[in-house]
C-alpha cells in the first residue's frame, strides 16, 4: 500500500474513537470535527516523516485538542498560534501517557455517544443516515450526495440542518446508566441497519453506487460489537448484515435486472461473509436472549445454510418468522411469513394468510407481487394478472417492476391456446 | 526447525481497507508464500475472523465461555503461518518479507514445540 492509502485507512478506523473523544472535551460537534480535520492535516505532514504513531487515535485526539484550545483561544484573544513544528515535536513524549489515560470504557461511551447523536429521535432517518456516514464514517459530503443520489449542494443543506437540530438537543455527556446506555444501544443499532438498507435496496444501475453503504454499516456493526461484545442482540445484527451482503454478486443479473433468492446462482455467494455470520448467530443463540435481530439473523442464516433452494428448511422459517410476528407485529412481517408458509403448506393456506392484511398494505409493491405469485400458484391467472398490474404501478425502482412484467410474460404465454403455441416451434 | 509466525494488526485498520487495498495485500503476500512453498518450507496458514467472532473458554470451574477474544488489546492474533525454518534469523527473514507485503503491526515468531498437521474435511 502506497503511504497516502495506509494513512487514509489508518485515519478512517481513528475517526470514531478520536471525534468521539474530541466531542466529549469540547461538547460541541462543529468545534469537534474541525479539531480533528485540523488533526489529519498535522498528520499528513508528520506521519510520512517521523513515521507512524503507535497509537494514532491517541496521536488524533492530542492534536486535536491542542489544535481546538488554541483555537478558541485565537477567537477569544486573537492571540497568535503556537508554532507548528513545536506542537507536533511535543508530542512523542506525551503520546504514551494519553494513550495510558484512554482507557477502555471511556471511549466506549465516546463512539456511542458519537453515534447515539447521529441517530436523535428527532432527525427524520435519511438525516441520521446522513449524519452518521459524515461524522463518524468521515465520508465526504460528495460521496454521500452520490450515494443518495441527489446533488453535493442538497446533501450539504440536509447535513446542515442535521447538526444544527442535535446541538439543540443537548444529548447528555455524562457517563450514561445501564438502563440509557441499553436505550443508545438500540437506537444506533436500527440506524446502522437503515444504512446497510440504502445500500441493500438499490438496484441495477445505483447498486454498485450504494454498496459501500453496506459495507459501511457492516463496519460500524463490527465497530459496535467489538465495543459491546457480549450483546447477543448486536451480535445478530453484524450477523444479519454479514449474511445478506453475502448475496450481494447474485442479487442482480447482467441487465441490473434483481435476481429472486430461488434463482441466484448460489456458488457466487460469499463464503467468508457467510462463515462469519453463521459464528456470530452460533455466539447470540448461547445468551438465550432472543431478539428480533437474531430472528431475522437466523431466519438468513438458514437460506446461506442451503446448498440448492429445494434444501431451505421452510419450516423452521415459518416457525422464526412466527417468533418475529410476536416480537415485532407487523404486516410486513406476517407477508414474509406467507411465503414461507406457501412452500409448507400451499399457496391457499398462504393466500389466506395475507388476505387480512390488504387494508394496510394497499399500497405495497410486495404485497401485490406475493400475492400474484400465490394466485399464479393456484391458477388463478386472471386474478393473478390484476394483482401484478398493480404491483407494477406501485414498483418503487425498474428493476422490481421488470420483475413483475415476467411474472405477466409468463401468463401471457400459458394462456395462449395450446396449438398455438406448438404451431410456433 | 518449524517456526510459527503469528500476525498482529489492528484490526479497526485492518477492517478500513477498501476491498481493492485489501486484495493487492493478499496478493503481495501470495507471493512470498509462493517462494516459500516451491521451497517446501510452507506449512498451514490461515487468516482469522474478526475477534468479534471469537468466543473465549476460561478454564475455570466449571469452565466460563466469554465472548470476544482473550486479549483485550490495542493490536490483535489475526492470522499466522507455520513455516520451516534452519534458526531464528531465517524466520525472522521470512516476517521482514511478509512484512514488507502488509506494513504495520507486528510479528511474534515462536518456535513450535509439537507439531500434528491434522486432517480436515474442509
Amino acid at each position: 500500500m502506497t503511504d497516502t492509502a495506509w494513512i487514509d485507512a489508518a485515519l478512517t478506523s481513528a475517526r470514531p474513537q478520536a471525534v468521539g473523544a474530541l466531542l466529549r472535551y469540547f461538547r460541541n460537534l462543529d468545534t469537534a470535527e474541525e479539531a480533528f480535520q485540523n488533526a489529519c492535516l498535522r498528520a499528513l505532514k508528520s506521519w510520512p516523516q517521523n513515521g507512524p504513531p503507535r497509537d494514532a487515535a491517541a496521536w488524533l485526539i492530542m492534536v486535536g485538542r491542542n489544535v481546538g484550545i488554541d483555537d478558541i483561544r485565537r477567537n477569544r484573544k486573537q492571540a497568535p498560534l503556537p508554532d507548528d513544528d513545536q506542537a507536533i515535536s511535543d508530542l512523542d513524549d506525551a503520546e504514551d501517557a494519553i494513550a495510558e489515560r484512554l482507557d477502555g470504557s471511556h471511549y466506549r461511551d465516546d463512539i456511542l455517544r458519537l453515534l447515539f447523536i447521529c441517530c436523535h429521535p428527532d432527525l427524520p432517518a435519511t438525516q441520521q443516515i446522513a449524519l452518521a456516514l459524515r461524522i463518524v464514517s468521515g465520508l465526504t459530503v460528495k460521496q454521500i450526495a452520490r450515494a443518495f443520489l441527489v446533488s453535493e449542494a442538497a446533501m450539504e443543506q440536509r447535513i446542515t440542518r442535521a447538526k444544527a437540530r442535535v446541538s439543540e438537543a443537548n444529548v447528555p455527556f455524562e457517563t450514561p446508566g445501564a438502563v440509557e446506555r441499553g436505550e443508545r444501544l438500540a437506537a444506533v443499532a436500527a440506524m446502522i441497519y437503515l444504512i446497510f438498507n440504502e445500500g441493500y435496496s438499490a438496484s441495477g444501475d445505483t447498486a454498485e453506487i450504494r454498496a459501500p453503504l453496506c459495507e459501511e454499516a457492516i463496519r460500524l456493526a463490527r465497530l459496535l460489537l467489538r465495543l459491546f461484545p457480549s450483546e447477543p442482540e448486536i451480535m445478530g445484527l453484524t450477523a444479519l448484515l454479514l449474511l445478506q451482503h453475502a448475496r450481494t454478486d447474485a442479487r442482480f443479473d447482467s441487465e441490473g435486472a434483481l435476481i429472486l433468492l430461488d434463482d441466484q446462482d448460489r456458488s457466487r455467494w460469499n463464503q467468508k461473509m457467510i462463515a462469519e455470520g453463521l459464528a456470530l448467530i452460533d455466539k447470540a443463540i448461547r445468551h438465550r436472549k432472543s431478539g428480533p435481530y437474531q430472528v431475522q439473523a437466523a431466519i438468513a442464516a438458514l437460506h446461506a445454510r442451503a446448498e440448492k433452494p429445494e434444501d431451505t428448511d421452510w419450516k423452521q422459517i415459518d416457525l422464526l418468522y412466527g417468533a418475529l410476528e410476536i416480537m415485532q407485529p407487523s404486516p410486513v412481517v406476517t407477508l414474509n411469513r406467507a411465503v414461507a408458509v406457501s412452500k409448507v403448506r400451499g399457496p391457499q393456506a398462504a393466500l389466506e394468510m395475507i388476505e387480512p392484511l390488504a387494508p394496510r398494505l394497499s399500497n405495497y409493491f410486495h404485497f401485490f407481487g406475493v400475492r400474484g405469485a400465490f394466485l399464479m400458484q393456484l391458477g388463478r391467472n386472471d386474478e393473478a394478472r390484476v394483482a401484478f398490474d398493480r404491483a407494477i404501478a406501485l414498483a418503487n425502482t425498474s428493476a422490481e417492476a421488470a420483475h413483475i412484467r415476467m411474472h405477466l410474460d409468463r401468463l401471457m404465454r400459458d394462456n395462449q391456446p395450446r396449438d398455438s403455441k406448438t404451431s410456433k416451434k | 526447525m518449524l517456526y510459527a509466525i503469528l500476525c498482529y494488526h489492528d484490526e479497526d485498520f485492518v477492517g478500513s481497507w477498501s476491498k481493492e487495498q485489501d486484495a493487492a495485500v493478499m496478493k503481495k503476500l501470495a507471493v512470498v508464500q509462493d517462494k516459500l512453498a516451491k521451497q517446501g518450507r510452507l506449512g498451514p496458514v490461515a487468516r482469522l475472523l474478526p475477534t468479534t467472532a471469537a468466543a473465549t473458554l476460561r478454564k475455570d470451574d466449571p469452565p466460563l465461555v466469554l465472548d470476544g477474544p482473550y486479549a483485550e488489546t490495542k493490536e490483535q492474533l489475526l492470522g499466522f503461518y507455520l513455516v520451516d525454518c534452519n534458526n531464528l534469523d531465517e524466520a525472522l527473514d521470512v516476517a521482514r518479507d511478509l512484512g514488507a507485503a502488509n506494513p504495520g503491526g507486528a510479528y511474534e515468531i515462536r518456535p513450535v514445540g509439537m507439531f500434528a498437521p491434522g486432517r480436515t474435511a474442509t
